[in-house]
């Protein structure tokens, strides 16, 4: 009882505070190393990440035939990609401006086609997925909608290659008409990829916004339609248009999926410079690698920039 | 047409669940008449139904059954954007990608008014809110408070029958929701709209509404004035949940009218109202008396007055108990908690049973003060204690 405490004020003994310094300065210490690791790990990772990009990249400037030895600085490679002049002493088949920027064609003609498609479907999975409310399947698709981000690429190649196959020979079967890959089964193939980066970074988006928003507008007498467009697209716009820069990003990119579905005449950029590899590896190849990875980067920080700028405006 | 602008009949809301019965029940065979023009609260705590009510009238949420009608109307199947009701969010819900004026325009817009003529009602409605000077920017450039009062000029433009608020000072700090409370209640009287607010915060409720309803696990307990709700409490749960209140076991001795002798452990005996419950001798039941009915004055010695004057304790309890309404029970100060306005003494009084007594310091703390140990007499009038039945 709490009045017994007050009454009877019985005193309390104190105990003497002790530190144990040697304990101390051991504990002292260990923070002071696992902090130096904290500081190290991302050095570590920094390494391997760029390490061989940085590689590329000098090499692309290296004067001489060979892709391992320095012999110089030069920018003739990258002249060579634009001009079509070929380096000197060096077979005349080895590299064709005109072959390479047909290939930087076809990669953007398939990148932009399977852009479109798979931002359109993947935006309305995202919304079936975040506002669809139960249907049969949901949380199949759910799961599905991760399949393309974490199976191995080879096997979607395979898969999909497989699959044209079968198609293509029941259609020959039923009506005689031959179809052949090209273009549409590299398109088919990359929408299939991408439709799941777009859904995940539009859901996401979905998922952050404020559901209340949606309410307030049909509260305010707007229907469903008008309280799609009105409020719904334009602030989950900014989710749709970094999916689709990452979608484009991952279609320039793919080879492996590219590699199993393309048709004759329809290399794009990755598969040009295996190409090229397949004989030796002519200096040029580091400079067209750059090129790219400055192109994706780009891409990718636009995309970044979009998300985070709008995040910021969002947020009320 | 119907003298009410919202009639809730035996409605219910069950939602899906996890659990083996499949369903729970967020609200539960409730009946309310709110009526026009009233300043209504729907007031409990966390999870009782009170927001899924504000929700259904709304029409973000279908009735599983009971029907809810608008000035006379049946609104079941009628969809929120048809209802003429408009909702002040509790966070707000202003649209991030519009300017303050777009969003209070929005309402007028899907409704087709005339640009020109929504622009200036909009423009009318920042001015009810006080805040013509911010139509231009955007929401998240704005305080908390003016995102309330934007918020507010957004749903009243609508012109609605009833105005629903959730929560709308929940995310204030202290000052400015209290100076919010007077104005909303000020705005709700000039424009004469029904106003139905859900709150958790009693003192919220009872500072705005006319009438409030108490509710608890989907059910309404109370529908009442607020001084219905405080001083004539129907529930031990409506007793806790409005103020502060002492609660005490006791039975019944004898029944008298409204009013109950009733007595703690057999030792003392005192008079309750039972506010026309029937009770009879021997029932346990649950005696409510706030603390700051209860009186406090020294057991022994003199008492001094303001004006000087002075009395000793036996004449001042004989004088007391002249009034056969009077309750008077001897006590010992447990605990003292001195806080500004008034103290708080905890006191035991025969049988064990303790109450919290609050007397309000008029003077400077040394001119009357009990410390713990000191006897002292407690008093006050019958009709402040509630017989609660068990």
């Amino acid at each position: 009882m709490a009045d017994q405490a007050l009454v009877s004020s019985r005193a309390v003994e104190r105990t003497v505070v002790e530190f144990d310094h040697a304990k101390i300065q051991r504990d002292l210490l260990m923070r002071r190393v696992g902090r130096i690791g904290l500081y190290l790990n991302p050095v570590f990772v920094y390494f391997f990440l760029w390490a061989p990009i940085v590689v590329l990249i000098v090499f692309s400037f290296n004067d001489g035939g060979s892709v391992s030895t320095w012999q110089g600085f030069t920018t003739r490679w990258y002249t060579n990609i634009f001009n079509n002049t070929l380096a000197a002493g060096t077979e005349a088949a080895r590299f064709s401006t005109e072959l390479m920027l047909n290939a930087v064609r076809n990669s953007l003609i398939v990148g932009v086609s399977a852009t479109v498609i798979s931002t359109i479907i993947g935006t309305m999975v995202a919304l079936s997925l975040a506002r669809g409310g139960t249907f049969p399947g949901k949380r199949l698709l759910d799961a599905v909608l991760y399949l393309p981000v974490v199976i191995p690429e080879i096997t979607q190649g395979i898969s999909l290659a497989l699959f044209f196959k079968v198609v293509f020979d029941f259609v020959q079967a039923q009506s005689g008409w031959q179809m052949t890959t090209g273009f549409g089964t590299i398109i088919i193939g990359h929408v299939a990829f991408c439709v799941s980066y777009v859904a995940i970074v539009v859901r996401a988006r979905l998922a952050d916004m404020n559901p209340r928003l949606e309410e307030a507008a049909r509260d305010l007498g707007a229907n469903e339609w008008r309280t799609f467009y009105r409020v719904t697209l334009p602030l989950i716009l900014p989710g749709i248009v970094a999916g689709a820069l990452l979608a484009f990003t991952l279609s320039l990119d793919d080879f492996v999926v590219t590699f199993f579905n393309s048709g004759i005449g329809t290399s794009t950029l990755p598969i040009f410079v295996y190409g090229m590899l397949k004989t030796r590896v002519p200096p040029e190849i580091n400079a067209i690698s750059t090129l790219m990875l400055l192109a994706s980067t780009l891409l990718v920080g636009i995309s970044l920039a979009i998300q985070g700028r709008n995040n910021a405006a969002t947020r009320v | 047409m119907s003298a009410f602008d919202v009639e809730l009949i035996r409605v219910t809301k069950e939602f899906p669940s996890r659990r083996q019965d499949g369903t729970v029940r967020a609200v539960d065979d409730v009946s309310l008449q709110i009526a026009q023009g009233e300043f209504f609260a729907l007031l409990g705590p966390s999870g009782c139904g009170k927001t899924t009510t504000l929700r259904m009238i709304a029409g973000f949420e279908d009735t599983t059954s009971g029907q809810i009608l608008i000035r006379g109307k049946a609104v079941q199947n009628v969809p929120p954007f048809h209802r003429p009701v408009n909702t002040v969010f509790q966070d707000y819900a202003l649209f991030p990608h519009m300017t303050v004026l777009q969003n209070v325009m929005f309402g007028l817009e899907m409704e087709h008014v005339r640009r020109d003529e929504a622009r200036r009602r909009a423009e009318e409605a920042l001015h009810l809110v006080r805040l013509p000077q911010v139509a231009d920017r955007k929401p998240r450039q704005l305080s908390g408070g003016q995102q309330q009062r934007v918020a507010l000029a957004r749903a009243l433009v609508k012109r609605p029958a009833v105005l629903l608020l959730d929560e709308p000072l929940g995310a204030l700090d202290l000052k400015l929701r209290q100076a919010m409370q007077y104005e909303l209640k000020a705005m709700q009287r000039s424009l004469g709209i029904t106003f139905i607010f859900v709150t958790h915060d009693q003192e919220e409720a009872m500072t705005m509404a006319d009438r409030i309803a108490v509710m608890d696990q989907g059910k309404v307990l109370q529908v009442g004035t607020p001084e219905d709700i405080y001083e004539t409490p129907t529930s031990k749960f409506v007793a806790d949940f409005i103020g502060e209140t002492n609660f005490l076991e006791a039975h019944i001795v004898r029944a008298d009218g409204d009013l109950a002798e009733v007595s703690l452990d057999g030792s003392a005996v005192f008079k309750a109202a039972t506010g026309g419950q029937p009770v009879s001798p021997n029932q346990s039941v649950t005696i409510a008396l706030r603390p700051e009915k209860i009186n406090v004055f020294a057991a022994r010695g003199t008492i001094e007055y303001d004006e000087g004057s002075t009395e000793s304790s036996e004449e001042f309890k004989r004088a007391l108990l002249r009034n056969p309404n009077i309750n008077i029970l001897p006590g010992v100060v447990v605990q003292d908690i001195y806080i500004g306005t008034d103290t708080r003494y905890v006191i035991r009084l025969p049988g064990k049973q303790q109450v919290i007594a609050r007397v309000q310091n008029y003077g400077l703390k040394s001119d009357t003060y009990f410390e713990a140990g000191e006897e002292v007499n407690l008093y006050w009038n019958a009709e402040n204690a509630r017989v609660l039945l068990r």
